[in-house]
């Protein structure tokens, strides 16, 4: 028997995130390692229990294989409920003919029926992109008390950054009257954050509508949200205050990460109150060799560190040999630097070996010309050979050879 | 398929004596080890690892922490629909607690009898080892022993009660002796032991007729002529604690990064229960050197040749060596310590300075301040 649930999320995870390159060739963008022992999906799911949302179903299509395997009972994050708990849904087919999702709002509509078996008031719409820590109570609180239809997250974003994101026009009392994607001249700075609650009974009559146009996208922002404010629907926004941040570029990665050794930026990892929950590696605590060096760092378990780390996250069972040097530079779970090999300013990917002496990624200020510097990025499982140089702003997908 | 013939049976509370002070609070089982683990961690993950699929851990007392730490057993695969952990508190009405391994197992018939397994591999907590059980489980079937005895060769635990053994060319025991505090070289056995079920339900329940208690004394020491009991020596590397410096010794041991290795391996992993704590921060004057720290720790001062658990915070300008640092203590700036144990939750304020010795360090018991 499937339980009444108030509310129910439904966690967008279909994205391929193509502007991760070489990090989501083969993983979906939600299952991205961040934060030393995260991924991107973490955040959102312990939001979701942490907010007392028990039911969420997972939209996966783009190569769910390790977000589903990460996900599996929903253990990790108290979501292996009978009758509730999480759900992956992939698309599926019917007995006449089957779809990808074609659009987010696509990807509700085709599983009306997961979320008719809750019987919910409302459905709480997410996606997979973004780390920050939010009671979606609160905000469903604030849809009851001014009697919404629907009500959509926004942040207050920088004036002269607002012409990047979709901003909401709203009145005095917060209800929305226009919706401005991406505006040259912005009239606001109320960026919509991609989280909304609808009252579910009005959200699936939009939906099946929107199905029913032939000439919609099947997109919320840009069909579903638009329609219902064309029809007069109460829609509202809500304003969250705290740290908000898209990870949806190598750039936007590199800096959220760093974002957390920096203790003036609003994100605690280590609030007991919201606990961000995560699939345990299960390793031993990390060791810290005599003659290594550790600065400004954020080191997991199993990590074996006799090189020096400065301004680095270092994911779980990494290993850091001596002489290696690490500076601004984020590594995931397994990698391994070899002997007085140097790696700065780099996102180097799950399980990649650095040679010893090989360097990875460059200093902006050792570049003759800023224009060619970035970060560099070796993509899941690479070699770079001993003595190799990857060159900053590089995005490495095959293994590196050395200079032989 | 995985699934084996065994029923595990852990002892938590053995040995309690020997490391008074860490136990006062807690069982054996549940004593802090390595940064993150408890003592049980070991041998119910070797359990696990040999495939045994049923674990009952015989408490006597002071198991609430224990029990906090176990759950439901999923940390360790063991929360299972059917078999899985079970946790035997004392059985019964009076108000003696047991006086011994028999009298405890003597209260577990209902759980015997509801367990299909053919054999029982029972294990204390105070030796930290990576044991294959699955080749002592081998072993016993294939001797055909009554009773197989894993022990260890090596330098005696000075401890009260520990059993020596003598054995022949084949591994049959041919002695057994009882010691207090032994010295020197010898073959000692560590309370792990394989024997059939129905073979320990028969022993425990004459051994109780005649009111004896003490599992090696009264069973195994008696009768050694009478039943075929055999050794298994365990070759891994084994810690055992003895005693609080050899606790200290054991923890200290974890900074080798062999000794490290050879417990804590990838094809036998040791489980423990997970705390969701975020990975260790190092500030920006932080020194550490030599030392093992865990998720969840906060290092702006300087630690050289330390044990780090949890949730520990170190403030810049402390100064700690050869210390083992338990969870949620927190260390403020200008203390120096040296060879100090401190508890759980122990907060070390401004300016002191504490300094023990290896052979004997100095130990803070939990919630203290300093």
């Amino acid at each position: 028997m499937f339980r009444k649930q108030e509310c129910v999320a439904m966690l967008l995870a279909g994205g391929q995130g193509s502007r991760l390159y070489a990090l989501t060739s083969n993983i979906a963008k939600p299952a991205v390692p961040y934060g030393g022992k995260y991924r991107i999906i973490d955040f959102p799911l312990s939001n979701c229990i942490n907010s007392g949302i028990e039911t969420v179903g997972v939209l996966t299509q783009y190569q769910p294989l390790e977000l589903n395997e990460y996900i599996g009972s929903g253990m990790p994050w108290d979501l292996d409920r009978s009758g509730a708990g999480v759900h992956v849904l992939p698309p599926y087919q019917r007995n006449k003919g089957a779809d990808w999702y074609k659009g987010t709002a696509n990807a509700i509509y085709q599983n009306i029926a997961f979320i008719e078996r809750y019987d919910p008031e409302y459905v709480l719409v997410l996606s997979g992109d973004h780390i920050y820590k939010m009671d979606y109570s609160k905000m469903i609180e604030a849809h009851r008390a001014n009697n919404a239809d629907c009500t959509i997250a926004v942040i207050e974003v920088e004036m002269e950054e607002a012409s990047r994101f979709g901003i909401l026009n709203c009145n005095p009392d917060g209800s929305i009257y226009e919706f401005d994607e991406k505006p040259a001249v912005p009239k606001s700075n109320l960026a919509s954050m991609g989280i909304y609650v609808f009252n579910w009974k009005k959200m699936r009559k939009y939906l099946i509508e929107d199905e029913a146009n032939e000439a919609s996208e099947n997109d919320f922002g840009k069909n579903v949200l638009p329609a219902m404010l064309n029809a007069g629907e109460r829609m509202f926004a809500y304003r969250f205050e705290g740290y908000w941040k898209d990870v949806g570029t190598i750039d936007s990665l590199w800096e959220a990460n760093m974002d957390i050794l920096n203790p003036k930026v609003p994100l605690d990892l280590s609030d007991h109150e919201w606990r961000i929950y995560s699939r345990n590696a299960g390793l031993p605590p990390h060791y810290i060799a005599d003659g290594a060096k550790v600065q400004n760092s954020s080191i997991s378990e199993g990590c074996n560190v006799a090189g020096e780390v400065e301004f680095s996250v270092l994911f779980p069972g990494v290993t850091v040999e001596e002489g290696a040097v690490i500076y601004d530079s984020i590594l995931m779970p397994g990698a391994h630097v070899g002997k007085n090999a140097r790696v700065q300013y780099a996102i180097v990917a799950e399980n990649v070996e650095i040679g010893e002496g090989a360097v990875v990624g460059e200093r902006p200020e050792d570049m003759a010309d800023l224009k060619d510097w970035g970060v560099a990025v070796v993509a899941k499982g690479v070699k770079v050979y001993p003595g190799a140089t990857v060159k900053a702003k590089a995005m490495i997908d095959a293994d590196v050879k050395g200079d032989e | 398929m995985r699934k084996t013939n065994v029923l595990g049976l852990i002892f938590p509370n053995m040995h309690e004596e020997a490391l008074r002070d860490l136990t006062s609070i807690r069982a054996l089982g549940s004593v802090p080890f390595a940064g993150r683990y408890r003592l049980i961690d070991f041998t119910l993950s070797n359990m696990v690892n040999a495939g045994v699929s049923k674990v009952g851990v015989v408490t006597k007392s002071n198991y609430q922490s224990l029990m906090d730490h176990l759950g439901s057993g999923k940390a360790w695969d063991l929360s299972r629909k059917n078999d899985g952990l079970y946790i035997l508190p004392p059985f019964g009405t009076s108000d003696e607690s047991y006086s011994g391994r028999v009298a405890s197992l003597a209260g577990m018939e209902a759980f015997f009898s509801n367990s299909k397994e053919e054999y029982v591999v029972m294990s204390d907590c105070h030796v930290v080892a990576n044991i294959d059980y699955s080749k002592l489980i081998e072993a016993h079937v294939a001797s055909g022993a009554d009773i197989t005895v894993g022990y260890i060769k090596g330098e005696l635990p000075r401890m009260n009660n520990t059993m020596t053994v003598q054995v022949d060319g084949t591994d049959r025991i041919t002695d057994i002796a009882i010691v207090d505090r032994p010295e020197g070289i010898g073959q000692f056995g560590i309370g792990l032991y394989v024997l059939r079920k129905d073979l320990l339900v028969a022993l425990v329940k004459t051994a109780v007729s005649r009111n004896q208690m003490h599992f090696e004394r009264d069973i195994l020491q008696r009768y050694v002529d009478e039943l075929s009991i055999y050794g298994y020596e365990v070759t891994e590397q084994a810690l055992v604690i003895s005693s609080l410096a050899s606790y200290y010794a054991a923890n200290m041991a974890m900074l080798d990064t062999e000794k490290r290795a050879a417990l804590f391996r990838s094809d036998r992993q040791i489980y423990t229960k997970v705390r969701d704590c975020c990975p260790a921060m190092y500030g920006l004057n932080s020194k550490v050197t030599n030392s093992l720290v865990a998720d969840g720790a906060h290092v702006d001062g300087t630690v050289r040749n330390s044990i780090i658990f949890r949730n520990v915070k170190i403030a810049e300008g402390a100064v700690l060596e050869n210390c083992i640092v338990m969870q949620g203590a927190v260390v403020f700036g200008g203390t120096s310590l040296d060879s100090v144990i401190l508890d759980k939750n122990v907060l070390v304020k401004d300016q002191r300075s504490l300094k023990g010795f290896e052979s004997f360090p100095i130990y803070i018991e939990k919630n203290s301040i300093v």
